[in-house]
């Protein structure tokens, strides 16, 4: 009877979890279409979007030069004994081209940006519910969705194809100082490599599914933060569970895009 | 022209009722202040009015349009002519005390840069704070930021204007200071104010009229003088301590040391 009472007690806090999970989806679906009401209406606060994406910038430029040449740089380090067994060394620039242009360096990017972006849009959104100032924003007749969402949404949607394409180039960077390293190519060799082996049908998925990462890093951060509840505890909660939620999400619009682009363009 | 009628007005959290069919009526260029213990519902009064927050039921009339059932822009049109001085004062923490004070200013009317500029300064003198002036909301103390958080929400001359306890956490001259700015808006501007209280003193200065709540209801309304003499034990409880000690130097029109 006990164990009947624990497994149902389980079951019960499963349950409540699933509950949370898809109340959370509803309502960032609804968020998002407010979204997409907002932004096509004026006032435009191109001021303030610039104002983010600057700020968005400096916040993100150092940790996600350093990943960038790093990817490229470990890739190919681990690569070539690979490809060497095969005899296909000759491939390498092209193999670390591709991988960098088509998945990893707008997946590792995003990644990164949502746990430096998602968790600070939480907290500082979450910040402002409580102490208020979305109140005050509010009751002054100002639209604070507008000012304050969609201004960072649209910043985050916007920096991120800039910064992935960015991070690819020290990636390739970085892929030519390994190779260069062990096997002394010359520069304009490996470019041309590079060059050759990337395509356009590579690049364009690669850059446009940002957009899609970026938006997602946005609007999880400004939706747990704008209705962040419970004080600081919920600020700080709010801040974590953003990162978890839009590195979940950036994931899974990964895979469904990939779907989409193989059924595109093989 | 800024009359406030409120009826019948309803709102609970999950089992917690706070209000409990509160009518009202706040006449124009009325100095209306509220009372009641920490945690009646003063604040959710507040927010109520101004649509913060949605009650359960009721209807709040503000110019004589239903708050409740206006459009958003319908009611944004109200609210620019509503100041709100929130209990924590609400600043905005990215932006400096000058941010602050030009923000509603720049979005809902149509100044030049220098009438902005002018009417910073002067609203900072009213608070007596003209030098946080380039300061962040961060750098200043707790009593400094109510101070311009008042300034903010008088800034665009409002018409009606709700304040929620505007002199907690002051010293007691800038409390009376502020007081008597209050009282001073209503006179030159005719606006009408809704201040909820603790402070007793700054009550005297500014109330023309006074409700205190009790347990979602209205436990008295009237003038103030007759609501400091009320047989009711639980206003002779509320009212007693301050009035033994603070009757007298309030009358005579001077603070007494360490009265607060
Ligand atoms: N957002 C909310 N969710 C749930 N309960 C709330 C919320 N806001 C207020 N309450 C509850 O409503 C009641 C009244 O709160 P309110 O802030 O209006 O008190 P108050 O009269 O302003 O008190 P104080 O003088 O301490 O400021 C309290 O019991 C509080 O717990
Ligand atoms: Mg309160």
């Amino acid at each position: 009877m006990e164990t009947g009472t624990a497994a149902q007690k389980n079951n019960s806090i499963i349950g409540k979890r699933l509950a949370e999970f898809f109340n959370m989806i509803a309502g960032l679906t609804v968020f998002s279409l407010e979204f997409f009401k907002n932004v096509f209406l004026p006032p435009y606060e191109f001021g303030e979007v610039k104002k983010h994406m600057d700020e968005l910038g400096v916040k993100t430029l150092p940790i996600v030069s350093v990943t960038g040449f790093i990817i490229g740089l470990v890739l190919a380090m681990q690569s070539q004994p690979v490809m060497a067994k095969f005899g296909a060394e000759a491939f390498l620039p092209g193999m670390v081209a591709l991988s960098v242009v088509r998945e990893l360096g707008p997946v590792i990017t995003a990644l990164i940006f949502a746990g430096r972006v998602s968790s600070g849009i939480g907290a500082e959104l979450g910040s402002m519910r409580v102490t208020e100032q979305i109140d005050a924003m509010e009751v002054s007749a100002i639209n604070p969705f507008k000012f304050l969402v969609v201004t960072r949404v649209l910043a985050c949607t916007l920096i991120l194809p800039m910064l992935t394409v960015y991070v690819i180039f020290l990636s390739v960077v970085g892929g030519y100082i390994s190779i260069f390293l062990s096997q002394n190519i010359n520069f304009v060799l490996y470019v041309h490599a590079v060059v050759h082996s990337v395509d356009f049908t590579d690049l364009v998925p690669g850059i446009a599914k940002t957009f899609f990462f970026g938006y997602i890093v946005g609007i999880v951060g400004a939706y747990k933060g704008y209705y962040t509840e419970n004080g600081t505890v919920g600020v700080g909660r709010a801040s974590t569970s953003s990162v978890v939620i839009a590195s979940l999400l950036i994931l899974l619009m990964d895979m469904v895009l990939g779907k989409i682009t193989v059924s595109l363009w093989g | 022209m800024s009359e406030v009628v409120i009826k019948n007005l309803s709102k609970s959290f999950d089992d917690n009722v706070v209000l409990d069919g509160i009518s009202l009526k706040i006449n124009e260029g009325e100095n209306f202040v509220v009372f009641g213990r920490s945690g009646t519902g003063k604040s959710v009064l507040l927010k109520c009015i101004v649509r913060l927050m949605e009650p359960d039921a009721g209807e709040i009339l503000i110019e004589s349009q239903n708050v409740l059932t206006l459009s958003i822009n319908k009611l944004n049109e109200i609210r620019k002519h509503i100041g709100f001085l929130f209990q924590g004062a609400a600043l905005y923490d990215s932006m400096s005390v000058r941010e602050n004070l030009a923000f509603p200013l720049i979005r809902n009317f149509n100044f030049s840069s220098k009438e902005i500029d002018i009417k910073i300064k002067n609203v900072l003198e009213k608070v007596s704070l003209l030098e946080a002036i380039d300061k962040m909301p961060a750098e200043l103390s707790g009593g400094m930021k109510k101070r311009i958080g008042l300034a903010r929400t008088i800034i665009t001359e409002p018409r009606l204007i709700l304040y929620d306890e505007p002199t907690t956490g002051l010293d007691p001259i800038t409390s009376k200071e502020i007081s008597q700015l209050i009282v001073e808006l209503q006179k030159d501007l005719n606006t009408t104010s809704i201040i909820v209280t603790h402070d007793l003193i700054c009550a005297k200065i500014i109330a023309s009229h006074a409700v205190v709540l009790k347990d979602g209801k209205i436990r008295y309304e009237g003038n103030l003088d007759s609501l400091t003499s009320q047989d009711d034990p639980f206003l002779k409880d509320f009212f007693s301590n301050d009035i033994i000690s603070e009757s007298t130097p309030i009358r005579s029109g001077e603070v007494k040391d360490g009265s607060n």
